[in-house]
């Protein structure tokens, strides 16, 4: 129990600092665990920073990278979740040649049925835009790739957890 | 609760005045308390010293001689005061010296406060003249750090850079300060930080913990204590007792924990790990109950993992939550302060004693003194030993002296047979291991407990890694006493390089000079022993002595220090010889 390794959504609240990413990051290099993906963002609470950090563990050493995090001064909360415990996506841009378009038909069936987005259009290339599950991101890319991709990049993970977490009640307890 | 003094009470009573940031820096320190600090100055820093200067008899700034031992010596205050620590240097090597004393204070969770000077905000990242990213490169090693580019923003900084310091599990901190902050003119105000909304210093005691500890205890029938250094930290040290003394539970401690309970308690039963006493390791894989007071199961506590008190329940008494569960599973963890928490325990506790039990402990005590006291303290054969240089400092200082110790064979003879008969009397680099530690961190000892008996334990390894700082012992007058163990050896190496490599004795065997005339060239007495019968006067001229005083012991160049739990042994398979 506990020491089989899964993917867990690691999601981090702090106070908006410059050293923190690097204070974060550490505890992970120190024991040699790769990040698969990381995001920082503003949170729901004003003056407050959302890290969701995607890694590969298992729970035993999950509890004990929590603490660490957790112990850092300017860290207010740190949760994990597993990929049932939340809605998740990420994001992804494709940078493709505007004839494509036009030449290979398929490509126009392809964009519709993966629900991508078309962000912009020019006479050299043309932008297109993917947010949902990584295995849906992964397929469009698979797909287009037989076409030639100019460019591509992809988000790291945003999640959001179907359970309350009670980051601002602990706020307000201190200004109390 | 802090007590503040009245010189104290004046600076934070301070109306609004405009003044330059380094005089904020200097008043900052004088509201938190700060009447000595040790450091060296250069480029960055030096509108602070400017200050320093103005401030003298206000503030004592001690220049070491190099700036990890301005850290060690502010280690040393904290540990023996209880208080922070305050360590100061310039830019870039200035800055960079620090680390190894910050990375000690972190790992033995000691309270001090680092300020550096950095150079001017506008040639940040330019690689301008002793410019290291010393924010970046302490990360890991502080508990928080911070850099100010404004003077604005210098007090509200310092008050929280202590406040994390001594608040919760004690740690370092740093505070880098460039140069154009610290002459920026602003309205200056100092308030003292009394809270961090990110962060809870100490978690609270949960009653129901508290009860099923006390449930465990009171049912145990073969019950240990080991307790570390939080009992310390938490000044907990009339409530172990109590504890201890009510349930009749044998208790032991870690090195760090040293001298929490007196060595000649009834119930203290030694020290655990690699080189601690052969009873408690042995009985760690026999208790029924392991009732650990903070202390963090550090490897050389352990030994191997799954073969440690694997029998036992674990009860965890701790302050840190992230220490909970890290290395030994617990069966109850009391999270918060030790103080509190076992003064909650004790009123749960049953009055017992466990009297076969603790016969087993003196049986094994017993076997390790015909295998190994004895032959430490009163040896047969003609070379010196370290434990008997111990016995004599014992006896003439009566076990109230504190024992600052470096690292090596010494350091563990040292812990082991010195008399610690008053708490926070075992200074020593228990975590982090940092030969030359021991002579800076005695400055700082003894400065700040000046009543006290400050005895620095040295090997003759350790003590030329910091051997300049006789300077700053010759300048400021500190009457410490440096004993060095002379084995001609890295010995703790020698001992492992005999046992584990075949006796290759690769870069162990060191040449030295004549540590008497250096110690002479700073005007220090000095004297040398390489026979028993000179021994007991000359620690008891070197006790004697009002003044700084260097005693070198020649001991025996091979011998091992013993009981030892073979590293990734398990304690219970501690040898003897």
């Amino acid at each position: 129990m506990g020491t089989e390794k899964q993917l867990y959504t690691i999601s981090i609240y702090t106070e908006n600092n410059i050293g923190l990413l690097n204070r974060i990051s550490a505890i992970f290099q120190r024991r040699h665990i790769n990040i698969e993906s990381i995001n920082t963002s503003v949170s729901e609470i004003e003056g407050v920073s959302r890290f969701t950090i995607l890694v590969n563990m298992d729970e035993d050493q999950i509890k004990k990278i929590l603490g660490q995090i957790e112990k850092q001064v300017e860290v207010i909360k740190a949760y994990y979740h597993t990929d049932d415990d939340t809605i998740y996506q990420e994001s992804c841009l494709f940078k493709i040649k505007s004839d494509l378009l036009f030449e290979e038909r398929q490509i126009q069936n392809i964009i519709k049925e993966s629900n991508a987005r078309i962000v912009t259009v020019n006479k050299e290339f043309f932008v297109l835009e993917k947010s949902g599950r990584r295995s849906e991101l992964e397929l469009l890319h698979r797909e287009l790739n037989a076409f030639g991709i100019m460019q591509f990049v992809r988000s790291g993970r945003i999640a959001i957890t179907k359970e309350k977490l009670k980051i601002t009640e602990m706020l307000n307890a201190f200004k109390n | 609760m802090e007590i503040l003094t009245s010189k104290q009470k004046q600076y934070l009573e301070q109306p609004k005045e405009r003044i330059s940031g380094s005089e904020a820096i200097v008043r900052c320190l004088l509201a938190e308390g700060v009447e000595i600090l040790y450091g060296y100055p250069g480029g960055a820093i030096m509108p602070v010293y400017d200050e320093l200067y103005k401030y003298e008899g206000e503030i004592n700034h001690v220049l070491t001689r190099h700036e990890q031992c301005a850290a060690h010596a502010a280690q040393g205050y904290a540990r023996i005061s209880g208080k922070v620590g305050v360590a100061m240097a310039t830019s870039g090597p200035g800055a960079t010296n620090l680390i190894t004393g910050i990375a000690d204070a972190q790992i033995d969770s000691t309270p001090i406060v680092c300020i550096t000077g950095q150079v001017p905000s506008h040639l940040l990242g330019s690689d301008a003249f002793q410019e290291t990213d010393i924010v970046g490169i302490s990360t890991p090693v502080t508990k928080w750090n911070h850099q100010i580019t404004k003077a604005s923003q210098i007090p509200e900084i310092i008050a929280r850079a202590f406040y994390i310091a001594r608040s919760g599990r004690p740690g370092p901190v740093l505070v880098d300060i460039t140069k154009d902050a610290q002459f920026e003119e602003f309205d200056f105000q100092y308030k003292k930080c009394t809270g961090v909304r990110s962060y809870v210093p100490v978690p609270e005691t949960e009653e129901g913990s508290v009860a099923a500890a006390a449930a465990i205890i009171n049912a145990a029938k073969k019950p240990m204590i080991v307790w570390g250094q939080g009992v310390i930290l938490s000044k907990a040290e009339e409530v172990l007792k109590a504890v201890v003394e009510k349930t009749g539970i044998p208790a032991a401690w870690t090195i760090l924990g040293a001298s929490a309970i007196p060595t000649s308690h009834p119930l203290n039963i030694g020290m655990v790990g690699m080189h601690g006493n052969y009873a408690p390791n042995v009985l760690t894989n026999e208790c029924d109950v392991l009732i650990a007071i903070g202390m963090r199961f550090d490897d050389r506590v352990t030994g191997k993992l799954d073969e440690y008190a694997t029998q036992a329940k674990i009860i965890h008494f701790e302050i840190d939550p992230s220490e909970i569960d890290k290395n030994v599973k617990t069966d109850v963890a009391v999270l918060g302060d030790a103080k509190t928490s076992l003064t909650k325990l004790l009123t749960l506790l049953n009055t017992n004693s466990h009297p076969e039990w603790l016969q087993k402990f003196k049986d094994l005590y017993t076997i390790e003194y015909d295998k190994v006291i004895k032959n430490d303290l009163h040896p047969t054969t003609e070379g010196l030993t370290m434990g008997e240089v111990l016995k004599e400092i014992n006896i003439q200082t009566k076990g109230e002296a504190a024992i600052v110790s470096d690292v090596g064979q010494h350091q563990m003879i040292a812990c082991r047979y010195a008399d610690f008969n008053v708490s926070k009397s075992n200074i020593t680099s228990g975590g982090l291991g940092t030969m030359g530690f021991a002579l800076p961190a005695a400055i700082g000892a003894k400065m700040a407990a000046p009543d006290r008996e400050v005895v620095a334990i040295i090997g003759d390894g350790g003590y030329q890694m910091t051997i300049q700082e006789l300077g700053t012992i010759f300048q400021n007058k500190v009457p410490v006493k440096i004993v060095v163990l002379n084995n001609e050896f890295l010995g703790m190496v020698r001992q492992w390089q005999q046992l584990f490599f075949d006796k290759r004795y690769a870069s162990t065997e060191m040449v030295n000079p004549n540590f008497v005339a250096i110690a002479q060239g700073y005007y220090i007495e000095a004297q040398k022993v390489t026979k028993r019968e000179d021994l007991a006067l000359a620690v008891k001229e070197m006790i004697a002595s009002d003044e700084p005083y260097f005693l070198e012991v020649c001991v025996e160049k091979e011998n091992n220090v013993f009981p030892m739990v073979p590293s990734g042994a398990s304690v219970s398979d501690i040898r003897l010889e």
